[in-house]
């Protein structure tokens, strides 16, 4: 992941992409946001069982927040692939801002979920009849190495010529 | 008894089901009306139009509608069809334009200031639209609204007709495809579907664990899941529309290989710059148009004609 690999090749491609610093980088939290909660509903509900559709441990406010998730996921998704696409008809994609946006995005989304979502609004847990604890830690901690990640590039993107 | 019941079933599932069996009919004729004097109307939009209202027709006619009344996941069906998928599918058909370029002039005008109108005007802002639409349904499932809808035939065919016009009005106040009095931009209208899809989201979980009245646990369990999945699939294809139209229009302009910012200040502009709404404005003063002046001086012409004659 050096600077050079990006600067150099993207320079020409995108000459536009310093003037589109901010959409690349919402374009990459919402795609990340949208992309997390469909693999959290594809793997985790659908193909592994893990998750619940409902515990009835869930809280009213556990109910709302995740009905406002599961919307919000799929207009971000759709919403950023139409931004992405924008960009490249601009001529003003920028990978590495990008990536560090969706890491960001998923990083966030994943804590958010993890937390509070799982622990505090007790929606559903990661996985029931084992032992809870390794998954939650495991869960939370790659969440929380995808923020400083996407954060370090986003960090690094600012300060960078774009072109 | 059970005959007599059984009869009037039938009776209630082709009354509610025969409005749209004449639109269906008057939508083809009026194709066929345009098509004589205008260039002609895209074959897609008849499509749409008709899968649209063959979903209406399947959830309000026939084997869903039949079970609808004992089995919860049939009602779900017939609702996810009925409230949301036919009425995409119609919007889609852009029956107002189809109709504007069929009548004359002066009825489409009278036309026009009637869908202008304060009442309709207010029900197609956004958030009205979904209030109306989740709103509605939170009362039909959360009150004893849902039994009495199986005892009461007259309010079975308001709440019916409630969700078909309910899912319109917010499909046409989401995404613009026919004649729109009400204009809200794209983050406005993609904030509101959020809060709408969300409502429709949590609703359909909160029946999951609180089935509606008379309903059995297992089968809301069902229902509140197709309620929830359906739901997703028709909302992903409105906002893609949505979010396709924005990309549409967002397009940029390259001049010498160099992209023009505009200034956005919500005025429409042509590719040219020319500002449309400031046209058009100076156009509702200037008077009548070439075409009005002739007729009116045709009309001038008969009249001097038929006096001659009477002298």
């Amino acid at each position: 992941m050096t600077t050079s690999m990006y600067a150099s090749t993207d320079y020409k491609q995108n000459p536009h992409k310093r003037a589109y610093a901010k959409q690349n980088m919402w374009t990459g939290i919402l795609f990340g946001l949208g992309i997390v909660a469909f693999i959290d509903e594809v793997a985790f509900h659908q193909l592994l069982h893990w998750h619940h559709f409902y515990d009835k441990s869930t809280t009213d406010i556990g109910l709302v927040s995740d009905g406002l998730f599961h919307a919000f996921s799929f207009i971000a998704t759709i919403g950023a692939s139409f931004l992405l696409a924008d960009l490249h008809r601009r001529h003003a994609f920028w990978l590495k801002r990008w990536v560090g946006g969706i890491l960001l995005g998923a990083g966030v989304f994943q804590l958010y979920d993890g937390i509070i979502q799982h622990k505090w609004m007790r929606l559903h847990q990661i996985r029931y009849g084992v032992d809870i604890l390794p998954y939650d830690l495991g869960w939370n901690i790659l969440a929380a190495l995808m923020i400083l990640v996407g954060a370090i590039l986003i960090y690094q993107t600012n300060h960078e010529r774009g072109g | 008894m059970h005959t007599h019941d059984h009869y009037s079933a039938a009776s209630l599932q082709i009354l509610i089901a025969f409005p749209f069996i004449l639109l269906f009919v008057f939508y083809l004729v009026a194709v066929g009306l345009s098509n004589r004097k205008k260039r002609s109307w895209p074959v897609y939009r008849i499509v749409v139009w008709s899968f649209g209202i063959l979903c209406a027709i399947l959830s309000l006619i026939g084997p869903i509608s039949n079970l609808a009344h004992t089995n919860f996941s049939a009602h779900m069906i017939g609702h996810v069809l009925l409230g949301m998928v036919a009425p995409l599918l119609m919007a889609l058909g852009a029956p107002i334009t189809l109709l504007l370029r069929t009548i004359n002039v002066h009825i489409a005008r009278r036309l026009t200031a009637i869908l202008r109108s304060r009442p309709l005007h207010f029900v197609q802002h956004p958030i009205i639209a979904s209030l109306l639409n989740v709103g509605g349904l939170w009362m039909l499932y959360t009150t004893d609204l849902f039994p009495m809808m199986h005892e009461n035939m007259l309010l079975y065919v308001i709440i019916h007709v409630h969700i078909f016009l309910a899912g319109y009005v917010f499909t046409i106040s989401i995404i613009y495809v026919d004649l729109t009095p009400i204009r809200k931009s794209y983050l406005y209208r993609s904030v509101v579907f959020l809060f709408a899809l969300a409502g429709h989201s949590v609703l359909s979980k909160y029946i999951y664990a609180n089935p509606p009245i008379g309903v059995a646990k297992d089968q809301a369990e069902l229902g509140s899941m197709i309620m929830y999945y359906g739901g997703d699939t028709v909302e992903v294809g409105l906002v893609s529309i949505l979010f396709y139209q924005w990309y549409k229009k967002s397009s940029p302009i390259f001049i010498n290989g160099k992209e023009a910012f505009t200034i956005n200040n919500d005025k429409k502009f042509t590719v040219v710059g020319t500002d449309i709404e400031e046209v058009k404005r100076l156009n509702a003063n200037a008077g009548m148009s070439y075409r009005e002046l002739n007729e009116w001086f045709a009309r001038q012409q008969s009249k001097a004609q038929t006096s001659t004659k009477k002298r």
